[in-house]
């Protein structure tokens, strides 16, 4: 019986690989736009504006309110409402990078403002432009402190991903779901898909554990 | 644009995302009961010496941690049939959500069990108490003020991840959304209504955290929620 559902899982591999593939594409496109949409909202929301940092506060507390799934139906069903034609791998990209830039620029953001201020006054007094002070100064010391979250965020992205399995996308979740309609046997199925996204993940979490570790290391020399 | 969205069928609506929202609550809260103990258990294990009592915990909080919660979802859902357990969906639901938070969960108590510094176990050893003795007077009341406003952090996630329920057809908000979405060709009318209605919950979360953390003299919860 066991055997017999291993041959026909064997049987659906080039679907997994295929269900892989999407999910690396949706968590990988939007992990690249998320991070540089994510950093130039952290830079602008420390930027000294009030408005801009009120305007962007309340985005993110909008987006980090309300579950990711809601999120996406309403991406995939008002915007065609609003005349913006679009298919699900689309909105798929769209609604992960909204979330991980909007993350990201909590993290961003929180790792500007722990930079001493005295860095930035140094920066001035030695002549340094806006941009220079930000890209030379600032933001490398801004580096150290968000590393660590930022890879727990990319985790978590690709974690999420599994979500726009909701609009019909054939990602690694959606596979299994098809999967498990032919071969009855949940905990086999998805025992797969499971090991299939912590292929992925772990790797991540490990890297995310190290780096903490390394900057704690680091802070506790400073505190000494 | 949206010049025909229509406050009216809300109003109609209304009654049901009142059932969508208790339903949602009182799930939550039962989640998360659960959860606290699933993390209660699995940290204490993770703080024992015996290798046989570590280790399954560490693999188990990392193989949730690496895995989303839906594949979790399903992997309950269509598995414990095949076990001869057939539950509810709401049960399994339930379940999938307090195993999945649980993990988070035992992180965060570990982490404030870490935190306090080694001199007060010292402190307690000097002045002759037993393992118990330490963990429940010395330890452990200073742990929960720091674990407190970052657990109310799980608790906005657990909230938002219960969404996830609604695709194992569990009636709550989010599925109050998708019902009048599929009925009425609504789905602006829908998801805004619930999106607005996880708003209210997650405010009032947040301003919990706040609030308890400033009355606990600790930390905010930081940008991981």
């Amino acid at each position: 019986m066991i055997w017999f559902q291993l041959q026909s899982l064997m049987g659906s591999y080039p679907l997994a690989l295929r269900g892989l593939g999407m999910t690396i594409a949706l968590s990988g496109i939007s992990l690249v736009l998320g991070t540089i949409l994510g950093f130039a909202l952290g830079v602008l929301r420390t930027s000294g504006s009030r408005l801009l940092d009120s305007i962007i506060g309340l985005w993110v507390d909008l987006i980090r309110g309300t579950p990711f799934l809601v999120q996406i139906f309403l991406i995939f069903f008002i915007l065609p409402e609003l005349g913006v034609e679009l298919d699900a791998f689309t909105a798929g990209i769209i609604a992960l990078t909204n979330l991980a830039a909007c993350f990201i620029c909590e993290i961003v953001a929180a790792g500007i403002r722990s930079v001493p201020t005295g860095q930035v006054e140094a920066a001035l007094a030695s002549g340094l432009s806006q941009w220079q002070r930000m890209r030379q100064v600032v933001l490398p010391q801004a580096m150290r402190v968000s590393l660590p979250p930022l890879v727990g965020q990319y985790v978590l992205l690709i974690k999420d991903s599994s979500v726009v399995s909701a609009i019909g996308l054939t990602d690694l979740t959606r596979v299994g779901w098809l999967v498990v309609q032919r071969v009855p046997n949940g905990l086999l199925v998805f025992a797969i898909v499971g090991i299939g996204y912590f292929v992925v993940c772990y790797p991540l979490i490990l890297l995310a554990r190290r780096l903490e570790r390394r900057m704690s290391a680091a802070h506790g020399e400073v505190q000494l | 644009m949206l010049e025909n969205f229509s406050f009216r069928t809300i109003v109609e609506y209304l009654p049901l995302f009142g059932q969508g929202f208790a339903a949602t609550l009182w799930l939550s809260i039962v989640s998360f009961a659960g959860a606290l103990a699933v993390g209660i258990i699995l940290c204490a294990m993770n703080l024992q010496r015996s290798r046989l009592l570590q280790l399954p915990a560490k693999i188990y909080i990392d193989a949730i941690r690496a895995t989303p919660l839906l594949a979790q979802l399903y992997f309950l859902y269509f598995g414990l049939p095949r076990l001869g357990v057939v539950l509810p969906e709401l049960i399994v639901g339930i379940l999938a959500l307090a195993l999945n938070s649980g993990a988070y969960i035992a992180e965060i108590i570990r982490a404030g069990i870490l935190s306090i510094s080694r001199g007060q176990v010292e402190a307690g050893i000097a002045s002759g108490m037993t393992y118990s003795q330490r963990m429940r007077l010395v330890i452990l009341p200073q742990a929960i003020r720091v674990t407190i406003p970052p657990l109310l952090g799980q608790a906005i996630v657990l909230v938002k991840d219960s969404a996830l329920l609604s695709l194992i057809s569990v009636a709550e908000l989010t599925r109050a959304g998708q019902l009048l979405a599929s009925d009425r060709f609504m789905p602006a009318e829908g998801f805004l209504t619930t999106a607005a209605c996880y708003l209210v919950l997650y405010y009032g979360l947040k301003s919990l955290a706040v609030l308890s953390a400033r009355w606990l003299g600790v930390r905010p919860i930081g940008s991981r929620t």
